[in-house]
């Protein structure tokens, strides 16, 4: 296991090497003078001799990359143009309310997701299979953008149940923060919930054709316990795993939910920045979304290796 | 029983892309997808035939009317026909699937057969550059993408090319993989073929149909991301007509014109639900497994 853990953590050097080159080249596509195009609609000598150093645009390329790629791992991912505060620190401000919009997304999905695929498995081939899998297909195709917006309009302007946008912190007031993040939750679990039911469903049918299911039926246990006691305890150990790989469309998803209902989150700061030529909030997400992306995608490594004892060896 | 056997020889000698017709055209789905795509296609393409008004033209005297004889869709803020502007829109959008999948298959295809077929450090190299890039999520780093080139629908195209390259290089790589221990093509090596020869003309159409898949499905993908875009104020520039931005202005006026987001949201999903539809027919059609 440990021979498995350093092999993995060693392959994330070169990954994260080439993701800080990728996100650091963004800045080289700027069209003329970098420095002029940070500055937005400022054309004061001054400031634009500021940016120059700040960015060390005057040095060559190689070496602007190493105070960059330094910084960065010393914890700075340089300072917003607009807003004046350092790009962390707008991160760690706004991460908490993504991280909230996320998790619900992700027990909503999970309930939803997880259930139907089961529900669709066990029913093969019944009109209740074919409507799940319409349904999924319809997930997978709702841009969630239009689904929020049909939502706001539903339960926001017509029948007046939920807030149509804004943000309550959950230890503000937790029922105003739950009506808030209810709708957002929703939409951004969507597309997820359909995927999660497309491979529930995929590993529930292998699962449910297994010797050991059929073993469990022989000994004449009711089929409910052969279902959620032997089935899927077995089904859900690849639904876990490849529901963690998708975590990164969640956090996708998140930029544009977060803009339809106006939530103060990660997404908002990022599409905010790149309308204010706010480049390096846009290049710090952007780097830090990825590597929270590749950590996720090394613990869903690591928890199926640990759920999955052959694999150990 | 004469007649089976016939029908059983034909089947027999059936060519692999006539098979593979004949099992797509099975799935009522994808023939669905597919004929709804035919008609999107044909919508975009004769859209100035088609559509009533012009897409841009401003009506100050017909401001958020709501769907009549008159105008089907309804009007937008600026008095602009709503299903004219729907019928402009879905140029935008096909376009934009199409040529950012076209970007990402010309980039991804070739250096895919490269990593496949080119060695031990040409291969690490390149799946370490598909790791990292896999490794941003598709909008974030279209958005930056789009941010850092400048808003427009061309720079949109760019970006979400780019962002699903990788996608196309990882699955052609895995596919080359496979295919290269083939006999046939350890005999065109054997008789002397030089190695592009053989990626091109007896490796590439041996992967092709898991391309096709992949390709329809990020067609779905592509659209839903220009759309995004779009809504974001990243693709399409107004006044030209695209879904996403249309969708954008309808969120200001949800209250008074409901209608102004309906329309351009359903094309969306019914475009995007055809291309699903017809790229899982055309995975259960070309899967060999099934055959």
């Amino acid at each position: 296991m440990l021979l498995f853990l350093g092999k993995r953590l060693l392959q994330l050097i070169p990954t994260l090497f080439i993701v800080s080159l990728i996100i650091f080249g963004l800045q080289q596509l700027l069209p003329g003078d970098p420095a002029l195009a940070m500055a937005g609609e400022e054309r004061d000598p001054e400031v634009l001799e500021q940016i120059r150093r700040q960015y060390r645009l005057d040095q060559p390329l190689y070496l602007q990359y190493l105070y960059w790629v330094g910084g960065v791992l010393s914890g700075n991912l340089g300072e917003s143009m607009r807003l004046k505060e350092p790009v962390l620190t707008l991160i760690l401000q706004k991460f908490p309310v993504t991280l909230q919009l996320a998790l619900m997304a992700i027990v909503i999905s999970v309930s939803i997701g997880v259930t139907a695929g089961i529900i669709s498995a066990v029913k093969r081939n019944t009109p209740t299979d074919y409507v799940v899998n319409v349904v999924a297909l319809w997930g997978l195709s709702t841009p969630n953008f239009w689904l929020g917006i049909m939502l706001i309009f539903l339960f926001s302007v017509h029948l007046g149940w939920l807030p149509a946008s804004g943000y309550v912190g959950p230890f503000e007031d937790f029922w105003l923060s739950i009506q808030t993040t209810i709708l957002p939750a929703f939409v951004l679990g969507n597309s997820f919930a359909a995927v999660l039911m497309r491979h529930t469903r995929s590993a529930m049918l292998q699962a449910m054709n297994s010797d050991y299911v059929r073993t469990a039926r022989a000994k004449g246990l009711a089929e409910g316990v052969v279902v959620l006691k032997h089935a899927m305890r077995n089904a859900l150990t690849p639904v876990v795993t490849l529901g963690a790989l998708e975590l990164g469309t969640l956090l996708s998803g998140a930029v544009l939910t977060e803009q339809v209902f106006s939530i103060p989150g990660f997404g908002k700061l990022i599409v905010d920045s790149v309308f204010n030529r706010d480049y390096a909030v846009v290049q710090g997400v952007t780097l830090i979304t990825a590597t929270t992306y590749i950590l996720l995608n090394l613990l869903a490594d690591i928890a199926y290796v640990l759920i999955n004892p052959r694999l150990r060896t | 029983m004469a007649v089976m056997d016939a029908t059983v020889a034909e089947l027999q000698h059936e060519s692999p892309s006539a098979r593979a017709w004949r099992r797509l055209l099975q799935r009522k789905s994808a023939v669905f997808g597919f004929a709804v795509i035919v008609l999107f296609v044909l919508v975009a393409v004769f859209a100035p035939l088609i559509a009533p008004y012009d897409p841009t033209q401003q009506s100050w005297g017909a401001i958020r009317k709501a769907p009549s004889l008159q105008h089907w869709f309804g009007t937008d803020e600026s008095g602009r026909d709503l299903f004219s502007r729907v019928i402009f829109g879905a140029r935008a959008s096909l376009l934009a699937g199409v040529i950012s999948i076209s970007i990402a298959l010309g980039l991804g295809v070739p250096i895919g057969l490269l990593a496949g077929y080119g060695g031990k450090w040409v291969d690490a190299v390149i799946g370490r550059i598909t790791d990292a890039m896999l490794a941003c999520p598709f909008l974030i780093l279209a958005i930056a993408l789009a941010a850092f080139l400048g808003p427009s629908l061309q720079n949109a195209m760019i970006a979400i090319g780019l962002t699903a390259t990788p996608i196309f290089v990882r699955l052609t790589r895995g596919q080359v993989m496979s295919v290269k221990v083939e006999d046939y093509v350890e005999a065109a090596r054997a008789v002397g073929n030089p190695a592009i020869r053989i990626a091109v003309k007896h490796i590439l159409p041996n992967i092709l149909p898991a391309l096709i898949v992949q390709a329809t499905l990020s067609v779905a993908a592509a659209i839903i991301a220009e759309a995004s875009l779009s809504f974001l104020g990243l693709g399409q520039q107004p006044p030209a007509p695209s879904w996403g931005s249309m969708l954008n202005t309808a969120q200001r006026f949800l209250t008074n014109a409901p209608w102004m987001a309906v329309w351009p949201g359903l094309a969306i999903f019914l475009t995007v639900l055809a291309f699903n539809m017809l790229g899982d027919g055309l995975r259960d059609a070309l899967d060999p497994k099934e055959r």
